[in-house]
């Protein structure tokens, strides 16, 4: 209190407001009673750290109500709250990713890993690699092939409909009925869940080809149904972004409309468009619920799409964890799981990465 | 390909041509626009005629013995008590997280953060659901335990605690992880959007940080956060991976850290693959109710959102 009553005496202005250092004493203080409690309890870093951080919160805001009055109190307090939830955001991010790492390491280094895929790998197999320490048989090629190709297909189907619709949106529509019709059934599409869209893939193509009809090309329309809204909504908001006097400086010149369209529109706002298939497949390709119900399961390297099961490495993580090839020792299957699970992770960042490059990278040409 | 003619007097074929060409290129964007809408009534129609069979069998043939409606009742129900404890749990950290990054973080900083959030919709669900079953339903077995020691006269934290972890609150948690990206990000457009003329006028009459956000940002944002905790709740309702792994599941209880419950999407995902016959189509059936309660919580969220434009005070 002493230091209160000189910082009265020195200036009107300063009245009522705690000093500059203020928060790094707390701060200080806070770490310090922190670690005394917690040498009371059982020291662990995780346990300090939180403690520090609430003892921190709370003295800033009763120093406040002390000195500042209760306005102040408040908003020191909304500050902490606020700064609080987004750390607590972050520690999922981080446990995922740590436990991803520690868990898929060992599997990823593997040799063999990215180019075995399950087939002859039984729980025999499996029992003799833990009993005499040997490395884990087994990989994920046969996943990583039908992953890839699965996706394949349904970019293919996604992205023609997609871009066309967002043409139509935006080009041609001229937002009559329809179109608004058409904007509402893409938002809605949005939110269909995955299991659904993996659902009628299955109805659909069970009432043409029978029913258990289970391929690689039925996995690929149910991604599709998850796909085009996206891709519908990110070209959409690329192709409204392109400056109208370049489509005018076009129909000046005499240019067809659809020309204008795919030499003038299209080039301009491709790289967004890019952008936004390429974060459209990061999506679709850690989908899993839709593989379920229409791709089957395989242990064996199929790259025909339209016939027999498919793998793919959502489906291979969550068969490797429900169903351990060898149910006395899950120990290699729970490997090759998390070791799925961390490459699918790096597939989907890079994926992520390349959407940011390739938007950078196609944008188009400013400097004059 | 009528444009490489250079020939002058062509000129009238070429313009016929062109004009085939803009009626190809428009009809194929129509089609595409059409086949959206086509799509989506084909989602509804296949599910439905997938599902009649169900509806037309004798109650007795149905799982559970007593008709579709006491089969698929329960599952609803669980599916429900899993949203909402995602929500109860994301709405505010994900509002506080849009908040932080909107207000509160420094500019430069700010956008990196952003992306940083947006790293947790990034995740595959099924390795959130690993991650739930074998990290967190384990780190959790303790607080459940102390729970339904301390806890334990209120029915929802009724013992004896799972052992493993794998609970309806696990997954509700998981799923909150999942959701919670989803609605910082998109309260995050609407709180940059507050209008800043209000926001500097609050400073400037003295408001402190905090107030100014209750007076000139929340106020103008409440219809965007209540249509993004919409949005989420269609993702929450609709999420599979995380219950399937991570829930134990059993019949309707009242208690949370007991196994027990099940969502419709994760009994698809369990089942399905295994089904034939009936069996098949009574998933189909339940995959149409979930298909029609997400329908439901979307358009309305989109309605929300469609009618906040109007009064918005952006432009």
């Amino acid at each position: 209190m002493a230091t209160l009553m000189t910082e009265r005496k020195r200036s009107a202005l300063t009245r009522g407001r705690l000093p500059r250092y203020t928060p790094y004493v707390i701060a200080a203080a806070a770490i310090v009673i922190a670690a005394a409690l917690m040498s009371l309890i059982g020291f662990n870093v995780f346990g300090w750290a939180v403690l520090s951080a609430v003892l921190f919160a709370a003295g800033n805001v009763i120093s406040a109500a002390v000195v500042e009055g209760r306005r102040k109190a408040t908003d020191k307090f909304a500050t902490s709250l606020v700064v609080g939830a987004f750390l607590i955001a972050l520690l999922p991010l981080v446990s995922v990713i740590w436990t991803v790492l520690v868990n898929g390491v060992p599997g990823l280094l593997n040799p063999g890993f990215l180019s075995s895929s399950m087939n002859g790998v039984t729980g025999a197999v499996d029992n003799a690699s833990v009993k005499d320490g040997t490395p884990v048989m087994g990989g994920v090629y046969h996943a990583l092939v039908g992953s890839v190709l699965i996706t394949l297909w349904a970019t293919i189907i996604s992205v023609p409909v997609g871009l066309l619709t967002a043409i139509y949106l935006v080009e041609y529509s001229a937002d009559n009925k329809f179109s608004k019709v058409i904007t509402f059934l893409v938002d809605v599409m949005t939110g269909i869940p995955s299991i659904v869209a993996g659902l009628f893939a299955a109805a659909f193509f069970a009432m043409i080809l029978g029913p258990g009809t289970k391929t690689g090309f039925v996995a690929a329309v149910a991604l599709s149904v998850l796909m085009i809204p996206v891709v519908v909504r990110s070209s959409e908001e690329m192709l409204k972004i392109v400056p109208n006097e370049l489509r005018e400086a076009a129909y000046a010149l005499g240019v067809r409309k659809w020309r204008t369209i795919v030499k003038v529109v299209i080039p301009t706002a491709i790289s967004g468009i890019a952008s936004g298939v390429t974060l459209a497949i990061a999506r679709v390709i850690g989908e899993t619920a839709p593989l379920l119900v229409t791709a089957g399961f395989a242990s064996s390297i199929n790259m025909n799409v339209f016939a027999g099961w498919m793998s793919s490495l959502p489906t291979f993580i969550y068969t490797q964890i429900m169903t351990p090839t060898s149910p006395s020792n899950a120990d290699p299957s729970t490997q090759r799981a998390w070791a799925a699970a961390l490459l699918l992770i790096i597939l989907v960042m890079l994926l992520n990465l390349g959407a940011r490059l390739v938007a950078s990278l196609f944008a188009p040409k400013t400097g004059r | 390909m009528s444009t490489t003619k250079l020939v002058p007097k062509a000129g009238a074929g070429q313009a016929a041509k062109g004009r085939i060409g803009d009626k190809v290129f428009s009809g194929a964007a129509l089609t595409a626009g059409a086949l959206i809408v086509a799509v989506l009534f084909a989602v509804a129609l296949f599910l439905i005629v997938q599902a009649l069979p169900t509806f037309g069998a004798a109650p007795a043939d149905i799982t559970g013995g007593e008709g579709f409606f006491s089969y698929i009742f329960p599952i609803v129900i669980g599916t429900l008590i899993a949203a909402t404890i995602a929500l109860l749990i994301a709405t505010p950290i994900g509002v506080a997280v849009a908040l932080f990054i909107s207000h509160y973080a420094p500019r430069k900083l700010a956008k990196g953060l952003g992306y940083v959030v947006d790293l947790l919709a990034a995740i595959p669900s099924v390795v959130y659901g690993a991650w739930g079953a074998s990290f967190l339903a384990s780190s959790l077995k303790g607080p459940y335990a102390w729970l339904a020691e301390n806890a334990g006269w209120i029915p929802i934290f009724a013992g004896p605690a799972s052992g493993t972890g794998k609970t309806i609150l696990t997954a509700g948690i998981v799923l909150a992880v999942m959701v919670l990206p989803i609605i910082a990000s998109l309260t995050r457009e609407i709180f940059l959007q507050a209008p800043m003329l209000h926001q500097e006028a609050a400073l400037a009459l003295g408001a402190t940080r905090w107030e100014m956000i209750r007076m000139a940002v929340l106020p103008f944002a409440r219809g965007g956060i209540i249509s993004a905790v919409m949005l989420g709740l269609g993702r929450a309702l609709g999420e599979t991976m995380a219950v399937a792994l991570v829930l134990s599941s059993g019949p309707l209880i009242a208690s949370l850290i007991r196994s027990g419950n099940q969502t419709i999407a994760a009994e698809i995902a369990l089942d399905f693959p295994e089904a034939f016959g009936l069996r098949m189509h009574e998933l189909i059936a339940a995959g149409l109710v979930l298909f029609f309660i997400t329908l439901l919580v979307n358009m309305v969220a989109r309605w929300i959102i469609n009618r906040h434009k109007e009064f918005s005070g952006a432009n």
